[in-house]
């Protein structure tokens, strides 16, 4: 039982990481029908402007809430730049065109980017700095232990990352949710996936929309990067390729398209690949095959519902 | 108000529309009928900027307009409720509405407009919570055109307000134009149902293979006997 | 039976070609100056790629399916085979040189693993192909490269082919064969794509509701076609493990597939030539790009060859953007070009002097003009 608590903590830590890329994946695919393979390496981008704003700000000698709090949105607004610069200089000019085209401008900015940061960087990893610590004033019985865990009950703990990966993510996607369903913006964001041409009849500046939905994802990718490198802090060019595709995986398996498909998506991966993990050898599934688990849980699910968990019908545009 | 100049418009390399030209003056109802595949959506597509004109000149109130981007021409005040209505099924009643006066900022104006199209379709304020895709085929009309009006255009464009709709709801919908034209809004109805089109507007352009064929009062065309032969089923 | 002729003495002149620039590829090479051997493994992988290309183009260009699992069914093939070259074929070698010799009993032990590696290649077409083609779209597209990922993480973790420290291979591979299967491709493609089949393929990707009304059986034609286009991909990976002689999962990660559609929308998608073409710049590309130079820039020196990956994402970027429906559209680049130049003498005779003679009867002199040329 304590093992299975920690499994399902690790797992929905993880999980809430995949959900925040997913969601990009998942907002730009249902706004232009498009696969944006660069997300992944904008998650990396991410991880990388939150690493250089840490040491140029001097917060990685002295960590503190407020300083990983000024990390996280630094490296959020970096992001949405260059996912904005990505969809004006290399989708936009492609639109009308097939969207295999625009896959492919989408693989060579994915390919552009990861090279640029190994050629400017080095392949090497990077330690990410620790930057969450707990104002020293809060009572003894809040302060976790010297390893930064909470215990729960029995043996499993949850530890300070932990509890910060998932309350950000919730937060984040509350905000999200208002944004999408309470404001001008989110309903223009809707009416344009819906249809982009009545959109544009109702005197919505669509372009402005699209690039809107890239600075969103954009920016939640960046904070899912930053929060990573809390938990497993070595970052690196490459970090987000297989990453970047559970999360693709996790936002198809959701639905795509669907904003809360994605979370759904994600958190089942990420679970499902620590209880592999954790579990698998039991049932004669080696650990190895942890980076398998998303494809084959995806598979099954689109063999019985082709639109995945959540997607209604898929709307191909004849 | 509206000028169309030896407009040409093509789609890839196949000619949709050959030199039309027309006019729409202030306070004109004109239809455009033709039958299906003649270019009456075109024409409108291009007077709304979504495509461009290959050759010719299409001005509003003076200035050319053609080619121009959509979103900046609803802010010069034109509207159009798009054919199959084109409503958002994912965003309700209320927020389709909201969607239609999306370059209005005045609160007060914007509440005032809405209520105006549930006075004029109060079928949509009983559906004001639902979601659009749940409506009939009538009541996503009366949504579309109540979603026109919130701009306050001051030319409504309607492509085909009419079709696939069962006669009651057809008359609403003819009720509700001669409404709205009785407001000073000019407008330019384009329609298969030619008997309809012509018995509520002041001049008609007919279109065929993309290009004007006639032209004159709606009362003259609805009593020419080729007009009754290929369009009224006379 | 001219054409018959026709096509045989094109073979022959093929195969002589193949062997000649073969020979120039071996240590001595031909007339004292051969091929090297880095310019030997550019031109393989070009032909591997080829194979590669073509194949997915019936599937993803033809058929307007979008399969990104291409480099699943290519280890499917180069591991299959190399499982029976390495643990089954030097038996049958030595068992077979004893009788005919060793060089054909190396191309018998290879024919087979070719074999053995299409079929296997395209049973897991079949098992992959039949439940997915009922996706449409970006669902089959991201079906197609899970399978290929889990293929590839399968492999790697089978042991008696190496796992992860890779497996080593017997090199029968050679300049001749892979040259000749990239033929071979290009032409049993090329006559599907002009055959019934391939017309139905074609109207399946114009629009595959009005074909199924039209009373053709769409997923069976999809399915064919992914079996055969996964068979080509299984004869390169075949192919390429027999040449490289080392085999790693990392081959064929899906930055692999990538590549492949890559290929295919830069040349055209719909277009064999241009396939062909793809297969060829994006295989010498990257390679022209490690030849260039260090150049003092700002007075820092900057090593554009340690950028050359970057620059080729800009490239591929910048080739996009300029020409998005690709090199070559659905069209076929052709020698079409040259017989026309060949004709253009004929036509240059004044429009007049034709007198509006039908052109059927322009060829033979008719009685009329001769009686002219005697009047004059």
């Amino acid at each position: 039982m304590d093992t299975f608590v920690q499994q399902l903590i690790n797992g929905l830590t993880i999980g809430f990481i995949y959900a925040l890329i997913a969601l990009g994946y998942t907002m730009v695919y249902g706004i232009l029908r498009l696969i944006n393979f660069a997300h992944g390496d904008i998650y990396m981008v991410g991880a990388f402007s939150g690493y250089f704003l840490a040491y140029q700000l001097g917060l990685a000698s002295e960590p503190s809430l407020l300083g990983l709090g000024a990390v996280l949105i630094g490296a959020m607004i970096m992001a949405a730049i260059v996912g904005m610069t990505i969809e004006r200089f290399a989708y936009r000019p492609l639109r009308k065109y097939a969207r295999m085209t625009t896959l492919i401008a989408a693989i060579g900015v994915s390919l552009f980017i990861e090279y640029l940061f190994v050629a400017r960087f080095g392949n090497a990893p990077r330690s990410f700095p620790q930057l969450l610590k707990l104002p020293g004033w809060l009572p003894q019985a809040l302060q976790p232990d010297q390893n930064g865990n909470y215990r729960l009950f029995g043996r499993a703990t949850i530890s300070i990352v932990q509890m910060l990966i998932i309350f950000v993510s919730i937060l984040l996607m509350l905000i999200l949710q208002w944004i999408i369903y309470r404001t001008k913006l989110g309903t223009a964001m809707r009416a344009v996936s819906f249809n982009l041409n009545s959109a544009k009849l109702m005197g919505i500046n669509t372009d402005m929309i699209i690039a809107f939905t890239f600075a969103l994802g954009s920016s939640l990718a960046a904070a899912g990067g930053v929060l990573t490198a809390q938990y497993n802090p070595t970052i690196y060019p490459l970090m987000g390729i297989i990453t970047g595709l559970k999360a693709f995986v996790a936002a198809v398996l959701g639905g795509i398209g669907n904003i809360p498909g994605a979370v759904l998506g994600g958190l089942l991966i990420g679970m499902a690949e620590t209880f592999v993990v954790g579990y698998g050898q039991n049932i004669g599934i080696p650990s190895t095959y942890r980076d398998a688990v998303a494809f084959s849980i995806l598979i099954l699910v689109l063999l019985f519902r082709p639109a995945g968990l959540l997607g209604s019908t898929v709307q191909e545009k004849v | 108000m509206l000028v169309l100049e030896n407009v040409s418009v093509n789609y890839g390399a196949i000619e949709a529309l050959t030199s039309i030209s027309m006019r729409v003056e202030k306070g004109e109802v004109v239809t455009l009928i033709g039958a299906n595949g003649a270019g009456k959506t075109t024409t409108l597509r291009t007077i709304t900027g979504l495509l461009e004109p290959r050759e010719g000149r299409v001005t509003f109130e003076g200035e050319e307009i053609g080619g121009k981007p959509t979103h900046k021409l609803v802010a010069r005040g034109i509207s159009m409720s798009p054919e199959g209505r084109g409503v958002f099924a994912n965003l309700t009643v209320r927020e389709n509405l909201q969607m239609g006066a999306y370059l209005k900022k005045n609160k007060r104006e914007i509440a005032k407009d809405m209520e105006r199209a549930f006075t004029m379709f109060p079928r949509l304020k009983e559906r004001e919570s639902q979601k659009a895709g749940t409506l009939s085929g009538g009541e996503q009309q009366m949504l579309a055109i109540g979603r026109a009006l919130m701009s306050r255009p001051r030319l409504l464009l309607l492509d085909e307000p009419s079709l696939g709709l069962a006669p009651l709801v057809v008359h609403t919908i003819f009720e509700a134009i001669d409404e709205i034209r009785s407001e000073g809004t000019t407008i330019l109805l384009v329609e298969q149902n030619a008997h309809a089109a012509l018995k509520h507007s002041d001049r008609a352009y007919v279109l065929e293979t993309g290009q004007i064929v006639m032209e004159g009062p709606s009362k003259d065309l609805a009593a020419d006997p080729r007009i009754k032969e290929a369009y009224l089923g006379e | 039976m001219p054409t018959f002729v026709k096509r045989i003495v094109g073979a022959v002149v093929i195969i002589l070609l193949l062997y000649f620039v073969y020979m120039m590829m071996s240590e001595e090479g031909l007339f004292g100056f051969g091929i090297g051997a880095y310019p030997a493994d550019v031109l393989m992988l070009i032909f591997v790629n080829i194979i590669l290309a073509v194949s997915l183009n019936l599937i993803n260009g033809f058929t307007g399916q979008f399969s990104i699992g291409h480099a699943g069914f290519m280890a499917i093939g180069a591991y299959t085979s190399a499982y029976t070259t390495v643990y089954h074929g030097q038996h049958l070698e030595r068992w077979l040189a004893a009788s005919i010799g060793e060089t054909p009993a190396i191309a018998i032990v290879f024919l087979i693993a070719i074999l053995v590696g299409a079929l296997a290649a395209a049973t897991m077409g079949l098992i992959v192909g039949i439940p997915s083609l009922r996706l449409r779209g970006d669902y089959l597209a991201i079906v197609t490269l899970g399978f290929a990922e889990i293929i590839r993480i399968v492999i790697l973790n089978i042991d008696v082919v190496g796992g992860a420290t890779g497996f080593s291979v017997p090199g029968y591979s050679n300049f001749i064969w892979v040259g000749g299967f990239a033929i071979i491709t290009i032409i049993v493609i090329r006559n599907i794509v002009r055959s019934d089949m391939g017309r139905a393929l074609i109207s399946i990707r114009e629009d595959e509701l009005a074909s199924e009304a039209m009373g053709i059986n769409t997923t069976r034609y999809k399915v064919i076609a992914f079996v055969i286009s996964s068979s080509f991909a299984g004869v390169a990976g075949v192919l390429f493990a027999h040449y490289k002689k080392f085999l790693h999962t990392n081959d064929f990660q899906f930055i692999r597939s990538f590549e492949v559609i890559i290929m295919i929308v830069l040349g055209g998608m719909g277009s064999i030539t241009g396939s062909i073409l793809g297969a060829i710049v994006i295989t010498v590309l990257p390679e022209l790009l490690r030849q260039l130079p260090t150049i003092n820039l700002f007075g820092s020196t900057v090593n554009f060859a340690d950028l050359r990956l970057v620059i080729y994402a800009l490239l591929l970027i910048g080739i996009i953007l300029t020409r998005p429906q690709g090199v070559l559209g659905h069209h076929e680049f052709g020698l079409n070009w040259l017989k026309r130049a060949q004709k253009r003498p004929e036509g240059d005779e004044p429009i007049g002097a034709s007198k509006g003679v039908p052109i059927a009867e322009r060829d033979a002199p008719t009685a009329d003009s001769a009686k002219e040329a005697k009047n004059q």
